[in-house]
């Protein structure tokens, strides 16, 4: 055995001929980390802010007024509305609208007056408790602040001491706020979505590396029947993987399951269909299979960080969330939630489940219009 | 209008103008085929003459970009769909799917043409190509002459009325090309228009008509000997233990325009007989030479060709 720094450098110098041939491929090497830099950089907040919040007021007088502002002013709470119906706010909360219902109850103003110390009931949507968390914590000092400007005059009493409300929290659809329920649903998700992009993306890519495309192109199969055909068994191995992963949540991480399961396998089906659209979108715009790999690195990652499963959703900036909207990731995370710990019916994932077919469709109709019918 | 009708329901192939353009390339320029039914014709031309593109505009795997024509009656631009289901195309190539075995991939096959009593058809094509034994077999552990034979099979399922080879027998040995030229020829005698392209001149000699392709045109067409004669090549052979140090002394010489070796004897072409005589006087009388004239051979004639249009 001997060693040869010439012959080294000759396989160098071809490393670095193909290297400089794909430059899609060394685009990537260079995007990608640029991209993880952003999300991570930008986008992603532990200490998630501006959270959607309803307010319900029961009670005109002035100190209910400023609680209100209170929570207007904070940088935590978003209120994007302010009604005088307890259902109302509820209702939303399932919905998924906001995260968070502060309730002021009738009589708080004179109650406070009174020394009676009022309830202020704050309900959370503790299915995932890290969106919550921060705020809540800051919920108490936040109104009783707010309040000692106005306990003035004969008040100024009140303003000694305890808080003169007292806060009742409420963690709603996860009351321990256990992580696990929210992650494993969450992971669901990812899992999938990880995994059904991986089989279709390169589903036309090996045929046309293994020189078979021309010969499927040759006969005759529509470009309809072929993306069904390649699609369809995936979804098989798709319903395999979520009956896994469901029968793990449940028996394994114990995780409530008090929504409809006809419901999730629904959406589940709808979610695989639209990961595998996006997948064999990819193989019809890859050239090789690395390329078809890296497309979907590309598509994974927003699909992970973005989507809500690794970090507050409200807590991101908005062109982040932006473009977690348009990721099936997002919507199916708040869909397995909803059903699984928040008992969702039809009506309140409708939100979530138009978008996914949505972008089914759309995804679908670009591999089709992607797909080329000659060699061309 | 009738006669137009009757004329291209005689011909399996009529195509006029036939052009294909990859980018500033012209590949396929302006090409015109009129292939009788029931004749089997070889494409000959050397690698990247357009050989390959020319067949794949046939059977609607690439877009024309100019000229028109039909192929089976039908129009090869708009009506590529129903030329596919009559037409059998063999990739240059091997172009199924090796995971599968041979019966798989017929049976597969036989489905997305959809045809009936799909189970009689793929044995009856097994017995016939002599695959019965390896329908198990899966197609990438396969030899290259198995593959072509596979392919073969593949391509005869639905009983096309034309069939499109693409170099099919490239990389076959000697005895299992025999074989492919006998099912080829069999299957002519039945009906069946063959458009094969190759390399080989002993291929091309099996033709009932060849069509020479040079960088895109239609340089010659006809019968073997047609177009021999049509060449105008007059040949010499020198033979003998002397003649190897030859080539270099008779390249570029009055009237040879084209000198080379086949086996061990000297080629001497040309198309001004009475140049090429004087040129090849000096060594008639040479010890240990001997010079014969020949008629020119398809690969003299092919070879001139190529010369000639550098």
């Amino acid at each position: 055995m001997n060693f040869s720094l010439a012959r080294i450098y000759a396989i160098l110098v071809k490393e670095f001929l193909q290297m400089r041939r794909d430059r899609l491929t060394l685009g990537m090497i260079l995007g990608v980390p640029l991209m993880q830099l952003f999300l991570f950089g930008f986008a992603i907040n532990f200490n998630p802010k501006a959270l959607p919040t309803a307010v319900s007021v029961d009670d005109p007088g002035t100190f209910a007024r400023s609680v209100v502002a209170a929570l207007r002013n904070s940088s935590y709470f978003d209120v994007r509305i302010e009604t005088n119906s307890p259902q109302k706010a509820r209702q939303m909360l399932q919905q998924g609208q906001v995260l968070f219902v502060v309730e002021i109850p009738v009589n708080f103003t004179r109650d406070i007056v009174r020394g009676a110390r009022p309830d202020l009931l704050v309900e959370a949507d503790a299915t995932d408790p890290a969106a919550s968390g921060f705020a809540l914590s800051a919920i108490n000092g936040l109104v009783a602040n707010a309040l000692r400007d106005d306990l003035n005059g004969p008040l100024t009493v009140r303003a000694q001491g305890p808080p003169p409300f007292n806060t009742v929290t409420h963690l709603l659809y996860n009351p321990e706020s256990n992580t696990q329920y929210s992650i494993i649903p969450g992971l669901l998700a990812v899992i999938l979505t990880m995994t059904m992009v991986l089989m279709t993306c390169l589903a036309l890519t090996r045929e046309r590396e293994r020189g078979t495309y021309e010969n499927l192109l040759a006969m005759p199969a529509t470009p309809v029947e072929i993306m069904i055909g390649k699609i369809a068994p995936n979804i098989a191995i798709g319903a395999v993987q979520s009956t896994i992963i469901l029968l793990m949540a449940r028996y394994v991480f114990a995780v409530p399951m008090i929504g409809s399961l006809a419901l999730l396998a629904l959406a589940l089906t709808i979610y695989i269909i639209a990961n595998l659209a996006v997948g064999y979108t990819f193989s019809t715009l890859a050239e090789n299979q690395l390329q078809a790999m890296q497309m979907t690195m590309f598509f994974l990652l927003p699909a992970i960080l973005l989507s809500g499963f690794a970090f507050p959703f409200a807590g991101m900036p908005l062109w982040a969330q932006d473009i977690g909207e348009v990721l099936p990731a997002t919507h199916f995370l708040r869909i397995v939630r909803g059903i699984l710990l928040k008992d969702s019916g039809a009506p309140e994932i409708w939100s979530d489940l138009w978008p996914l077919l949505l972008f089914t469709l759309a995804a679908g109709s670009l591999a089709l219009a992607r797909f080329r019918r000659t060699l061309d | 209008m009738t006669q137009a009708r009757t004329r291209s329901a005689e011909l399996a192939i009529d195509v006029k103008g036939l052009t294909k353009i990859f980018g500033r390339k012209v590949a396929v320029d302006h090409i015109d085929i009129a292939v009788p039914q029931g004749e089997v014709w070889g494409f000959l031309g050397p690698n990247g003459s357009g050989k390959t593109t020319t067949i794949r505009m046939l059977c609607g795997l690439l877009n024309v970009d100019d000229g028109h024509g039909t192929c089976l009656g039908l129009d090869i631009r708009s009506q590529s769909e129903a030329i596919k289901r009559q037409v059998g195309y063999m990739t240059q190539r091997f172009s199924f799917w090796e995971d599968l075995s041979i019966r798989e991939n017929l049976e597969f096959v036989a489905r997305l043409y959809q045809l009936a009593d799909r189970k009689t058809k793929v044995d009856r094509t097994l017995d016939r190509l002599g695959l019965v034994k390896r329908q198990k077999q899966l197609a990438g552990e396969l030899s290259g002459g198995w593959k072509q034979r596979m392919a073969l099979a593949a391509c005869m399922l639905h009983d096309p009325r034309l069939l499109l080879l693409d170099e099919p027998t490239a990389g076959v040995d000697p005895k299992a090309r025999r074989d492919f030229w006998e099912q080829i020829h069999a299957l002519s005698e039945e009906g069946l228009t063959v458009l094969v392209s190759t390399h080989y001149m002993d291929e091309a000699e099996r033709c009932d008509r060849i069509a020479y392709i040079l960088n895109g045109k239609l340089v010659t067409q006809g019968t073997v000997p047609e177009v021999i004669a049509q060449s105008g090549l007059v040949t010499f052979v020198l033979e003998g233990a002397q003649v190897r140090h030859l080539l270099g002394d008779l390249e570029n010489k009055p009237g040879v325009d084209y000198v080379g070796f086949f086996g061990a004897a000297l080629h001497v072409s040309g198309q001004d007989r009475a140049a090429l005589e004087q040129t090849i006087a000096p060594y008639r009388h040479r010890q240990g030479i001997r010079v014969a004239e020949t008629p020119p051979n398809l690969e003299d004639v092919f070879i001139h060709l190529q010369e000639e249009a550098k």
